[in-house]
């Protein structure tokens, strides 16, 4: 263990006041034991970097191939996405085939998702959005690097939703 | 080489390097790849408001904020020093229908007719970057995801809760793009 001067090692800690909170949410459960200092967070710097330049390089981002999508116009996006899902499948299988762990030493936790009625209702919210910004949250931020400055309006309305949705939360049918 | 790199990318060919985000995240160090999420712990870390939903250490989430910021970084790299000048070409039917309400010119990314500081006082840009940036991010996390976090790794993971988001986010797309936007476009 000559790594222990880098990271310590912890039970993971359930600090959420509202118990099922993290449950509903895509990724806030995924808790791994180990903390690190800050800079272990630079590879994920490092692997945004590649993403962001793949969604711009493939127009992911640009308003109109998403236009085009939702008008049955183009593969493109049909392509991507399909072509995106079929390879995580596979790997996800490799993974869980082999046990692969991760580059720490620990074994890879996915975890599962139940359902409730947000992923209709906020789904469909979404998607209206998604529509009308030509943009998911992801090129949201990979719009702002482009240099269309005027999204940090379009993101910070992103941000805006989600905490009134924080805010709501009790009150919405789930 | 360089050529070639400096061309828009083929869908086979980004599609299954996207793809490649979810192995990718989970070796690095178990993260689960999902961006949506980043907007709630920017809510967290800058106006918790006692809400309980905002209540917890986003510190340890901090790996997604770099996440994002390398999104942004990698979206001008590869503008600025990855392409060459073009315009993105686009649908015939989708170019004389968005001609029909005074939207032209494909060099860039988003159409400055619609998304630019001077659209954003006009009522439909006011309403397509804030009301679709709101829609965004609230329908996200009440859905519990976006589309990397439900489409491409709950789909990976053979999640039915993520198919069902799809599914939706897929419908409000369609509804909104032909039943709705046309007539925001036309404000």
């Amino acid at each position: 263990m000559q790594e222990q001067g880098q990271y310590k090692i912890h039970e993971a800690a359930v600090t959420d006041r509202d118990p099922g909170t993290r449950s509903l949410d895509a990724i806030c459960i995924n808790e791994s034991r180990l903390e690190h200092r800050w800079y272990h967070s630079l590879k994920y710097l490092a692997v945004g970097v590649l993403f962001g330049i793949l969604m711009v390089k493939a127009e992911v981002v640009s308003w109109f191939r998403i236009q085009e999508m939702f008008r049955l116009q183009s593969f493109h996006m049909y392509g991507i996405i399909g072509s995106a899902v079929a390879t995580g499948m596979l790997s996800v299988w490799l993974i869980k085939k082999f046990r692969i762990k991760t580059i720490y030493g620990e074994p890879v936790m996915l975890s599962s998702k139940t359902f409730n009625k947000g992923q209709v209702y906020g789904g469909l919210i979404f998607g209206l959005g998604w529509a009308m910004t030509g943009a998911c949250p992801g090129p949201l931020f990979a719009q702002i690097g482009t240099g269309s400055s005027v999204v940090v309006v379009t993101l910070l309305s992103a941000v805006a939703g989600t905490w009134v949705y924080g805010w709501l939360r009790k009150k919405l049918p789930h | 080489m360089i050529e070639l790199i400096k061309q828009p990318w083929p869908w086979y060919v980004a599609g299954p390097l996207i793809g490649l985000t979810v192995p990718v995240l989970l070796i690095a160090g178990n993260k689960s790849f999902g961006i949506s999420s980043s907007l709630r712990h920017i809510c967290a870390s800058c106006v918790p408001a006692n809400i309980p939903f905002f209540q917890y250490d986003w510190r340890k989430e901090a790996w997604n904020l770099f996440f994002v910021l390398g999104i942004f970084l990698g979206g001008g790299m590869a503008l600025y020093l990855l392409s060459a000048p073009h315009s993105i070409e686009v649908h015939p039917a989708l170019l004389q229908e968005l001609a029909g309400y005074g939207i032209t010119g494909t060099d860039h990314l988003v159409p400055g007719a619609l998304i630019s500081w001077q659209s954003l006082f006009t009522l439909r840009g006011f309403i397509v970057m804030t009301g679709g940036g709101f829609l965004v991010g609230f329908g996200a996390r009440y859905a519990g995801g976006c589309t990397s976090g439900h489409a491409i790794t709950g789909l990976s993971n053979r999640q039915l809760p993520s198919l069902i988001a799809t599914i939706f986010f897929m419908a409000g797309g369609f509804i909104m793009a032909n039943l709705i936007l046309p007539f925001i476009l036309k404000l």
